[in-house]
């Protein structure tokens, strides 16, 4: 065997990957399940609405010039003083609805996204020192996360919130509402990510190549982060499919409640709660239809998150 | 040639405190606890020799591995290694003593990352003692190594679980070659292995003491394979030494009695007839030890002094012995 | 000379994949006499363990029994309905199996499971039933049992543990007991006395035992005959002073030569290149042709059968007379 090749990875093993992948067991496992190929389909629908927004919604909502208040109150299409131009109707500001659904989704899923990735960042890290360096450091993390725990997540992000309207009340910005969302949201779901990391770290840090690891002198930062960090990330996968469902709906909670986005920036929790006006009067299109995508956008999440645990339970050995 | 020891171990002993938590001591007013892995252990290895440590379970041997190489450190007692006392951190935590000693793990299964390429299992402590200059140059020595333990360099690139058990430990094995060691700490590094891998792992390890000049010490439970590897054998039972001799001694002429209870309790291949001595008991609760010498309940030779003194090592011809029966002469 | 107690017949185990059908237990054939302990021997992998879960009906999905037969006593088990052999596994059968941690259940003090295990399957109630539990813990060696029947299974030791189990399985007083490494997970000094244990038992009550182990030299104390299985199919198989004295197949060979002894003294242990091939991969022809160092014409096509050598029983063409037509399967 010539000793100049051998260990050099090149783009035959990545393409190997990605072939093994498709014809794995979770790829058939996952063309199995209808259900979870119609919640594929239906999340990457709204999805690629979110994404593409700007270029195929027939109105721009934010865009106050487009918007003529001559326009409020139509309904959907199919129905009677209905207009071709307003698919899904218009709400009381003369916004098209499918338009605002459409940007409406990106900040939902964008503040979703953000908010589970800022809480699996942070319960990941807290997770695997508590679980690695153990004592008191181990138990005063998880003092704070029973603490958490004890508050229900709107609570929290009810107090957050709260308290940046009154601090910062007169200088913030639009987009600083967003910043506040994600914190908010961020820190109601931490706790998951750190209680699961943490037991698998304790798992993983008394088995031997850990164990060689810290032979050879590698820093315990590394050695969190090279060795244990990849070998407990995936149960975390499941996790975060599953609390980006909570989280989308958790804003719109918020949102609904009025402690969130402002009614010019609507996610699809705003237009509901706006809508929520108008439903007894008759102008159900205005809470409908964003409802109904909130629900299907949660629903199909959540899904794919309930199929990538069962898929991913015997292949994790 | 330096004919000092490489290893010298003196009366190395380590406590584990395994109370329950504050709490529950308080609320239900239980004392704290301890185990008491291993007690005043003594012994040295020279260089190029293989001493096995051999014990069942509660021997404290795997305990002492780990104090050896400063996985875990010693209540009492000293370990010094070409010198170089190990309870000094500033000298023993550096790198030209670490890559010096390495270990070779009982689980193939768990002692090597799940999520890393076999070759990059071997180049992290190539990497981490900067032993090359290039990543080719690195890239070179690992497939060397894969080479030296009877791989196919062209496997670096795979996953752990894409091998079988033996050809895992080969991987475990170049890892620890990798730093260019002069004593290797193998931990039970067969026993997880069928019997026909074990003899392909036991014959590469004994090739590469002889080419490399390696020093081990063994850690096993398994006698026959202490008896085709060591030149020396120190057996160990509930954290104490009781017998330290040269291997073809000790399994002719054993003389601590549980050495010689042990040697019986093996089953041969080639007999099957009824065994001369009776074995009787059961290792003790390691929490709660029998006072005087660990071994007097399930000793035949058993004497008043041996339920309340524990024994001193002695010599006895070319082997130590800790036994109060040996010493007076009544075995 | 009785009938055999225990009787499978060209059993074949085998987990129907997405793609394939992978046969883990080839076409193998045995009997266990009363009073006999047969020791089924081989490495990892080699379908020693799915023998015995096939024998008893305890298969793991998908895994099935894909032909042969497997009799007790003449009746055939292996087509029953899981109501009926779980009523042979507790009466006519008992098992013990590696981890005595797991086989006691440890929400139960030991005495109520043996007792429960007694009620189900033996006409003794109540207090008889408690008598004869005690009297079986003292059969197997365990002190004090009239005081430690009440214990939990944490309260006892490993080798205590497994000496309860061994009650557990002869609770019924059964005509088969199977063990699958029952001694693998204790010390060596605790393991002599569970094999003398064993063999005392064989002894005095007649039952027949199939004793499933890696260890060669547990083998060597306790079986009276012996099998050696490589992947799935039995190699050799004939009394354990011939297999282990003088083995004739050579894998049977191998593994005699690559086991350190106490008291030899030779320099490099007898080593077989490659290992086991995997369920998927199994080779044509005899299964261990492309490890074997005395390979020749036929054994890369032809799969030889058991046929009787000596006092053995041997599948290798070294000492099978080679078909002249291809009448053997491949």
């Amino acid at each position: 065997m010539s000793a100049g090749q051998g260990a050099s990875p090149s783009l035959t093993p990545r393409l190997r990957w990605l072939s093994r992948l498709l014809d794995s067991d979770i790829a058939y496992s996952f063309w199995q399940s209808k259900l979870t190929v119609l919640a594929a389909v239906v999340a990457l629908v709204i999805a690629l609405g979110a994404l593409l927004a700007p270029w195929i919604a027939p109105q721009n909502p934010f865009d106050l010039k487009t918007i003529s208040l001559l326009n409020s109150h139509v309904p959907p299409a199919w129905q009677k003083g209905g207009d071709l131009q307003f698919l899904l109707g218009t709400d009381d500001q003369g916004r098209d609805v499918l338009s605002t659904i459409l940007y409406g989704s990106r900040l939902s899923l964008a503040i979703g996204i953000m908010s589970v990735a800022f809480a699996a960042v942070l319960g990941i890290a807290l997770g695997l020192i508590a679980g690695y360096v153990g004592g008191s450091v181990d138990a005063l993390i998880m003092r704070a996360a029973d603490v958490q725990l004890t508050f229900p997540a709107i609570l929290i992000a009810l107090l957050i919130d709260g308290t940046a309207h009154a601090l910062f009340g007169q200088y913030r910005d639009e987009s600083a509402t967003i910043w506040v969302l994600v914190l908010s949201i961020g820190l109601s779901f931490w706790v998951q990510y750190a209680r699961t990391v943490r037991g698998l770290t304790f798992v993983e840090r008394n088995k031997d190549y850990v164990l060689a690891a810290r032979l050879i002198g590698i820093r315990p930062g590394l050695i969190l982060v090279r060795h244990i960090l990849p070998n407990v990330i995936g149960p975390v996968l499941v996790i975060v499919t599953i609390n980006l469902a909570l989280a989308i709906i958790l804003e719109a909670t918020l949102s609904f409640l009025g402690v969130g986005l402002s009614p010019t920036q609507p996610s699809l929790g705003t237009m509901i709660r706006i809508g929520n006006n108008f439903l007894f009067a008759g102008e159900w299109w205005i809470a409908i239809f964003p409802g109904v995508t909130l629900a299907a956008l949660a629903l199909s999440v959540n899904l794919l998150g309930d199929w990538l645990r069962d898929a991913l339970n015997p292949k994790l050995r | 040639m330096n004919l000092a020891p490489l290893v010298q171990v003196d009366s190395l002993g380590r406590v584990f405190d395994v109370s329950r938590p504050w709490l529950e001591r308080v609320t239900q007013r239980l004392a704290r606890q301890y185990l008491v892995a291993a007690t005043d252990v003594t012994f040295s290895i020279a260089r190029r020799e293989t001493f096995a440590l051999v014990g069942e379970s509660g021997s404290g041997k795997s305990t002492i591995a780990r104090m050896i190489v400063g996985l875990i450190p010693p209540s009492a007692g000293t370990v010094v290694i070409d010198g170089i006392s190990m309870s000094d951190r500033a000298q023993s935590a550096s790198r030209q003593v670490r890559k010096r000693i390495q270990m070779v793990f009982q689980d193939p299964y768990a002692s090597l990352d799940p999520r890393w390429r076999a070759a990059d299992i071997i180049a992290e402590p190539i990497r981490e003692f900067d032993l090359t200059r290039s990543r080719a140059a690195t890239n070179a020595r690992v497939n060397e190594l894969l080479s030296l333990v009877g791989l196919d360099p062209v496997d670096g690139v795979k996953y752990p679980h894409e091998f079988s058990g033996g050809q895992r430990q080969r991987i475990a094995i170049a890892r620890a070659l990798a730093s260019e060691p002069e004593f290797i700490v193998c931990d039970e590094p067969t026993s997880a292995l069928d019997v026909s891998v074990q003899a392909q792992v036991l014959n590469l390890m004994r090739d590469l003491q002889d080419r490399l000049g390696l020093t081990y010490l063994l850690i096993s439970h398994n006698l026959a394979v202490v008896r085709h590897m060591a030149s020396r054998v120190g057996v160990m039972y509930l954290g104490r030494v009781v017998e330290i001799a040269p291997a073809k001694e000790l399994f002719r002429n054993p003389r601590h009695p549980y050495t010689r209870m042990l040697l019986d309790a093996v089953p041969h291949l080639d007999q099957a007839q009824e065994r001369q001595g009776s074995v009787e008991g059961e290792i003790p609760n390691p929490l709660d030890p029998p006072k005087g010498c660990p071994f007097h309940p399930r000793c035949c030779h058993a004497n008043a002094r041996c339920r309340t003194e524990p024994p001193a090592m002695m010599a006895a011809g070319s082997a130590s012995v800790s036994c109060h029966a040996v010493e007076e002469g009544r075995i | 000379m009785s009938a055999p107690v225990l009787s499978v017949r060209r059993l074949r185990v085998e987990f129907p994949r997405r793609h394939e059908t992978l046969v883990a237990v080839n076409d193998i054939s045995f009997d266990i006499a009363r009073g006999e302990v047969l020791g089924v021997v081989g490495e990892s992998g080699a379908g020693k363990s799915l023998t015995g879960n096939a024998v008893i009906g305890l298969l793991e999905p998908p895994g099935r029994i894909g032909g042969g037969e497997v009799l007790l006593t003449g009746e055939r088990i292996d087509r029953l309905s899981p109501e009926a052999m779980r009523h042979i596994r507790g009466k006519r059968i008992g098992m013990v199996f590696q981890d005595p941690l797991t086989s006691l259940n440890p929400l139960y003090r030991i005495g109520r499971q043996l007792v429960e295990t007694i009620e189900a399957h033996t006409e003794y109630k109540g207090a008889a039933a408690r008598r004869r539990a005690i009297g079986l813990l003292a059969e197997v060696g365990l002190p004090a049992a009239e005081a430690r029947i009440d214990n939990y299974p944490h309260q006892f030791s490993g080798g205590m543990r497994q000496r309860v189990v061994i009650a557990l399985a002869l609770a019924a007083d059964p005509e088969l007991v199977i063990a699958d490494e029952p001694t693998t997970a204790l010390d060596v000094s605790v393991q002599a006395q569970i094999i003398a244990l064993l063999k005392r038992i064989c002894r005095e009550r007649g039952t027949a035992i199939m004793l499933i182990t890696h260890d060669m030299g547990v083998i060597a104390e306790a079986a009276d005959r012996v099998a050696v299985m490589y992947a799935g199919r039995i190699v050799e198989i004939g009394a354990v002073r011939d297999v282990i004295g003088r083995p004739l197949h050579p894998y049977s060979a191998g593994l005699m030569g690559s086991i350190p002894k106490l008291d030899s003294d030779l320099d490099r242990l007898v080593q077989i290149s490659g290992s086991m091939p995997r369920l998927t991969s199994i080779p044509s022809g005899c299964a261990f042709h492309p490890r074997c160092p005395r390979i020749f014409e036929p054994c890369a096509k032809l799969r030889p059968d058991l046929a009787p050598s000596g006092q053995s029983h041997v599948a290798c063409w070294l000492y099978n007379k080679v078909p002249t037509n291809a009448e053997a399967a491949p």
